[in-house]
């Protein structure tokens, strides 16, 4: 029992109530919420540390004994998105401060990211496949509120078809839940692992396995990705850039949790249909990357390359693939909210989101084009950036295991990456100079500030592999050997 | 009373999904809620029914029901309530806006 397991989705929560209250003083919001992240980033990384030297923790809400109980359960693998998310979120709101003007900050946009940012932590650190649903939600509806913030005719229209994809993937979550509480008469996770193990996975659990596979695959843009490019590229880039890097993402951690944790006796079946699912999404989403010339719409099919990618190290299933998939998450995470802050930046000084319409803008803003040149090889896994580690790490696996259609998709869809996010950079930032002297946007130093630390932190993480490779391969282990997870949480 | 509430819970299925599937942005939001009620009636027939005993252990060997689907359903209610009125709100603004609550007219971006 560790009650500060609960912190980094009790605090937004609070911090997110008090901000609704101080919505008229938009200075003290600002602190408040840069506080509290601050204090959420550093509880995380203690917990973290706590979590490698003492084992996973584990909280059971109101003392209620595991399988009776709501339990939370923070690993190495939760933490280490948990980190990442509250770094992400903390760059994002100081970024929007300068960016999303005044009219939507008193919208709650504070309050809004607070609530977001408690339905992540709560997704990550949750044992219980009902509470994980619950947690969805309240990640959702605060993404359903800023997504539609400041309602530009535009934004409405997508987000029209966010939140009915969403609200009908939600019904699904429910019937897979009722199912497999039907099948197996628990919903604790590690108890279902237990229960699964016992009478093996029979194929009923294998097709609410699929149910699942379905509803985690909609919320996490794999395969079923059609409504991300859509919805990703209407709010205003804090907003984008904190969806980018967190929602789908969540999916994902979904994804892995169930698929290593419940229903892994299948493989044949379950781990085969997700690589396929996999492959179509590399190549989905490569041909969107190159249909489009609009910046927004290549930086949101970007995306959904990157989940693609993720869910190969998934379908795999080995050490080296698990670790290199946490690797690239982590990674993924960072790097996708800088690119959106990047892009977004172009279009705020330029006031333009077509490619074709944008040159030379390496003249105006040289730190702008190098920061966007970094990105690139960082996302193309360029070494020493932290693209490579992981890329390295699947690439391996999938020789070892000769899935060599997987590998040769994951790779050259590598290769679409660069190319058209190089297509961006080569039309946008060379070229003749189209804004003078006069009337160049000055870009103040605190909108580029949370995109240079982004940059720090792609260096850090790519030449300081060493450092967080311990917690990485404490993560990949618990992902592969789920008695580790169900003694932490049934032990006690 | 189980297969009772499974056949309900799919007729109610069958509805959702043909409201779902047309273009009018109400039709679509009542299809949503109509498909969450669906669900509920599944959870309920997955918990089992045992005649009208309560969910209260009052004393040994005296017939209850599993409480914890009532929980469940009693939790998504009120989420699908919320979500719900946020749908409306948001048809309602987009009704405003465009003049219309056909989705043919709401198509994203167009090929340039």
């Amino acid at each position: 029992m560790n009650n500060a397991v609960v912190f980094p989705m009790v605090i937004p929560l609070i911090t997110g109530v008090l901000l609704v209250f101080l919505q008229a003083h938009l200075r003290l919001q600002r602190i408040v919420s840069t506080l509290a992240l601050s204090i959420n980033i550093g509880l995380s990384f203690y917990l973290l540390q706590i979590v490698r030297t003492a084992g996973i923790q584990t909280l059971h809400f109101g003392g209620w004994e595991a399988p009776f109980g709501i339990s939370f359960v923070a690993d190495s693998f939760a933490l280490l998105l948990v980190c990442t998310a509250n770094i992400v979120t903390l760059l994002c709101t100081l970024y929007a401060f300068r960016t999303i003007r005044e009219r939507r900050e008193r919208l709650y946009f504070h309050a809004l990211v607070q609530f977001l940012l408690a339905g992540v932590n709560g997704s990550f650190l949750t044992g219980d496949i009902f509470n994980l649903f619950v947690t969805f939600e309240v990640m959702l509806l605060a993404s359903y509120a800023l997504i539609t913030l400041g309602a530009s005719e535009r934004q409405l229209k997508e987000s029209v078809k966010y939140i009915a994809i969403n609200v009908v993937s939600s019904s699904f979550f429910l019937i897979a839940i009722a199912y497999l509480y039907g099948l197996l008469g628990t919903l604790n996770m590690a108890h279902l692992s237990v229960r699964i193990e016992e009478v093996g996975q029979t194929p009923l659990i294998t097709v609410v396995s699929i149910v699942f596979l379905i509803v985690f695959s909609l919320k996490s843009a794999l395969l079923l990705y059609q409504w991300l490019p859509g919805s990703y590229s209407t709010p205003p880039t804090a907003i984008a850039a904190l969806f980018g890097a967190l929602l789908t993402k969540v999916g994902v951690y979904a994804l892995f949790r169930t698929f290593s944790l419940l229903f892994y006796h299948e493989q044949q079946i379950t781990h085969v249909i997700i690589g396929v699912m996999a492959g179509v999404t590399l190549v989905g989403g490569s041909m969107g990357a190159l249909a489009y010339t609009n910046i927004r719409q290549v930086v949101s099919y970007n995306v959904v390359i990157a989940i693609g990618f993720m869910l190969v190290g998934l379908a795999l299933l080995s050490t080296n693939a698990m670790e290199g998939a946490i690797y690239y998450l982590v990674h993924d995470m960072f790097v996708k909210a800088l690119l959106f802050l990047l892009a977004g930046t172009m279009i705020y000084v330029t006031s333009s989101d077509k490619m074709d319409e944008i040159s030379g803008l390496i003249r105006n803003y040289p730190v702008l084009g190098w920061m966007f040149f970094i990105t690139i090889l960082s996302l193309a896994g360029i070494p020493p950036l932290s693209g490579f580690i992981g890329k390295v790490l699947i690439g391996i696996d999938a020789i070892e295991q000769r899935a060599y259609i997987l590998l040769a998709l994951s790779f050259l869809s590598s290769l679409i990456v660069l190319y058209t996010l190089i297509r961006v950079f080569m039309n946008c930032f060379w070229g003749e100079t189209i804004i003078s002297e006069e009337d160049e946007v000055t870009l103040p130093k605190s909108i580029l500030a949370p995109s240079i630390v982004l940059v720090i932190i792609t260096f850090i993480l790519g030449i300081g592999v060493e450092g967080i490779a311990p917690y990485v391969t404490d993560a990949a282990e618990t992902l592969l050997h789920p008695n580790i997870y169900i003694d932490a949480v049934l032990s006690k | 009373m189980e297969t009772l509430m499974i056949i309900v819970s799919g007729v109610l299925v069958t509805v959702a999904t043909y409201l779902l599937l047309t273009k009018n942005l109400m039709r679509i939001i009542l299809g949503a809620a109509v498909l969450t009620h669906a669900v509920h009636l599944l959870i309920m027939a997955m918990g089992g029914f045992s005649g009208n005993a309560v969910p209260i252990i009052r004393r040994p060997g005296e017939t209850y029901v599993d409480a914890l689907p009532q929980a469940l359903i009693l939790t998504s209610i009120v989420i699908n309530f919320a979500v719900t009125a946020f749908f409306l709100v948001l048809a309602y603004k987009v009704y405003n806006r465009t003049k219309t609550d056909d989705l043919n007219n709401m198509r994203g971006i167009h090929h340039e």
